[in-house]
């Protein structure tokens, strides 16, 4: 069934002269890229691990932020699949040489397998019965790290991990690893992306505006509730394989439940929903307080009070703030 | 007459409450079938059950002579039954386009070719089409959200229709829509039945919008059906007046 024809035209979006699939996040995606490409030069190699790890950190960031932001399901288990990533990694490439880029795709779909599992009682249960699912699934996979020591070194951890070669070039000095995080987040971020672009994203959006209505609309909201899981999960094990070679050890304290807090609040501080509200955030939970490290022993006391304020001012985090400064200037709302 | 919904002894219960109490009917295709009772009836119940968002208790439904109890609402969604609820169900963070084109995107492909494909799966034309249809053209790049009671209410039942369905059930279309509105919401019902032959079911309170719209009319009372023929007959039914309309 159609709607009759009809001659009235309708305004079009107004958009930069660009090809179609280029917008405005793309271009400050590739703008970050390039700039963080260069940035680490003359930083020494303490600065160039904290803007790795910030990107590290935005991975795991980004895909909460497609579980959270976007499908509206709460998990308090990203650090968790963050753990599973960086473990599988560790082991598999000190205790067996399997190549790093054999155990990313490993991580990847190790994660993306959990959570699906752990998806399944996101059908069932939500809001904060879901949160506690995934809390439980968080503990439970932080004590098998912490005491299952034949496997991961229990709180001693496992060290000595090997940073990757990129076709025969080594990778084991700061910077360069460095620039190979940069491109793998780029890739990453460039496809999730293409991803809340595309109707998945709408039908994402959907699940978390009004999943009873989506459901009637043919949306199969069971598929999409795994799949935003899943993928987000994944991300964190994209993330895990890439923390486990950048701090070249690992032991299960980055990995607890109060970092699955801290990657939630990193959703929420950045900006939920938002495609670069991940790396705003990630750069408020790694990077702020690096650089209020002036303070002394009360810079997490300072970081909490810029945080609580920024959340009070601004619920909708720092993209929030910016969408709203930018309404402003220019009279209209700007895009997620 | 090609019978398009078949609902046979349809039972739902809530604890000891008998929201639907055997209720059976049928539609034909191309018909507008009206569904009236006091509030507490159990006419969105029915609608629920029917639509698999609530597991009736007993009883079966068919579409098209097959049976789809208990099917899912999206995929009896998939098979061209599409509905609006009681309640506003658009989505306000949504531009008024983009809920038209998700209203259609899950019709168009497949989930990769939706992950590939381009960003409107190709239905920003029809959206467009239908954003015209229902009068919202001015409005087309606005959140849902922004919009007044009526325009969501116009935007909500253009949603129904955006994937092409053969069925489509409207839970009270015409609540809290002024009067304006309410005669475009039915001159364009009328106009897609007509022109498209679509059929429709309609939970009404707006008796003048009921009467003026549909062929036939059910009138539903604790749960059971206690009338049903065409308007003429239903209005002067001293059942229907006692229990409904009132005298």
């Amino acid at each position: 069934m159609t709607a009759p024809a009809t001659r009235e035209t309708l305004p079009q979006t107004r958009s930069l002269p660009l090809p179609g699939f280029i917008d405005g996040t793309l271009l400050t995606l590739l703008a970050g890229a390039v700039i963080l490409w260069f940035a680490p030069v003359g930083m020494g190699r303490y600065g160039t691990y904290v803007l790795s790890l910030w990107l590290v950190t935005s991975i795991a960031v980004m895909g909460l932020n497609l579980t959270l932001g976007y499908a509206g399901l709460k998990s308090l288990a990203q650090a968790a699949f963050m753990g599973l990533g960086a473990y599988l990694t560790a082991i598999l490439t000190t205790k067996y040489g399997v190549s790093w880029y054999v155990c990313f795709a490993l991580s990847g779909l190790l994660t993306f397998a959990v959570g699906l599992v752990l998806g399944f009682p996101a059908l069932r249960v939500k809001a904060h019965y879901l949160a506690f699912v995934t809390l439980a699934f968080s503990t439970l996979i932080w004590l098998i790290m912490r005491n299952e020591q034949w496997l991961t070194g229990g709180v001693f951890g496992i060290s000595n991990i090997n940073r990757p070669d990129f076709f025969g070039i080594k990778l084991f000095n700061a910077l360069e690893f460095h620039r190979f995080v940069v491109v793998i987040t780029f890739i990453l971020a460039v496809v999730l992306w293409w991803m809340i672009r595309s109707p998945w994203g709408r039908a994402f959006t959907a699940l978390r505006e009004n999943p009873i209505r989506a459901a009637s609309l043919g949306v199969d909201t069971r598929l999409y509730t795994l799949l935003a899981f899943a993928i987000g999960s994944a991300y964190a094990g994209f993330a895990g394989a890439l923390y486990a070679p950048l701090v070249e050890f690992i032991d299960p304290s980055p990995f607890s439940l109060s970092q699955s807090f801290f990657l939630l609040l990193m959703v929420v501080a950045g900006g939920s929903g938002y495609l670069l509200g991940p790396f705003i955030g990630a750069l408020l939970g790694v990077v702020l307080p690096e650089w209020l490290r002036f303070a002394g022993s009360l810079y997490l006391i300072i970081f909490a009070a810029i945080v609580m304020l920024l959340l009070i001012a601004c619920p909708q985090g720092m993209s929030g703030l910016m969408e709203r400064a930018y309404a402003k200037l220019t009279g209209k709302g700007a895009g997620r | 007459m090609t019978q398009v919904l078949e609902v046979t002894n349809l039972h739902k219960a809530f604890g000891g409450i008998k929201a639907v109490n055997g209720v059976s009917f049928s539609v034909n295709e191309g018909e507008i079938l009206g569904i009236i009772g006091p509030n507490g009836c159990g006419k969105s119940t029915l609608f629920n059950c029917i639509l698999g968002q609530l597991e009736p208790t007993e009883g079966s439904v068919k579409l098209d002579g097959k049976e789809v109890t208990n099917k899912r609402p999206s995929e009896l969604n998939r098979l061209g039954v599409s509905r609006t609820f009681q309640l506003l169900q658009v989505f306000p963070e949504l531009t008024v386009r983009e809920n038209l084109i998700l209203a259609g995107q899950e019709h168009e492909g497949t989930m990769l070719s939706r992950f590939f494909g381009p960003r409107d799966a190709g239905l920003s034309a029809k959206a467009d089409q239908m954003i015209a249809f229902f009068k919202l053209g001015h409005l087309v790049d606005a959140k849902a959200g922004g919009l007044s009671y009526g325009q969501q209410k116009l935007l909500d039942a253009a949603m129904a229709f955006m994937a092409g369905p053969r069925l489509v059930l409207l839970d009270e279309p015409a609540g809290g829509v002024n009067l304006t509105m309410l005669g475009d919401l039915k001159e364009r019902l009328r106009a897609i039945n007509a022109e498209q032959g679509a059929t429709f079911v309609v939970i009404e309170h707006n008796m003048d919008f009921v009467m003026s719209l549909c062929s036939r009319v059910i009138v539903l009372a604790e749960g059971k059906v206690l009338a049903q023929g065409t308007p003429a007959e239903v209005r002067a039914n001293p059942a229907v007046i006692d229990a409904y309309l009132g005298h």
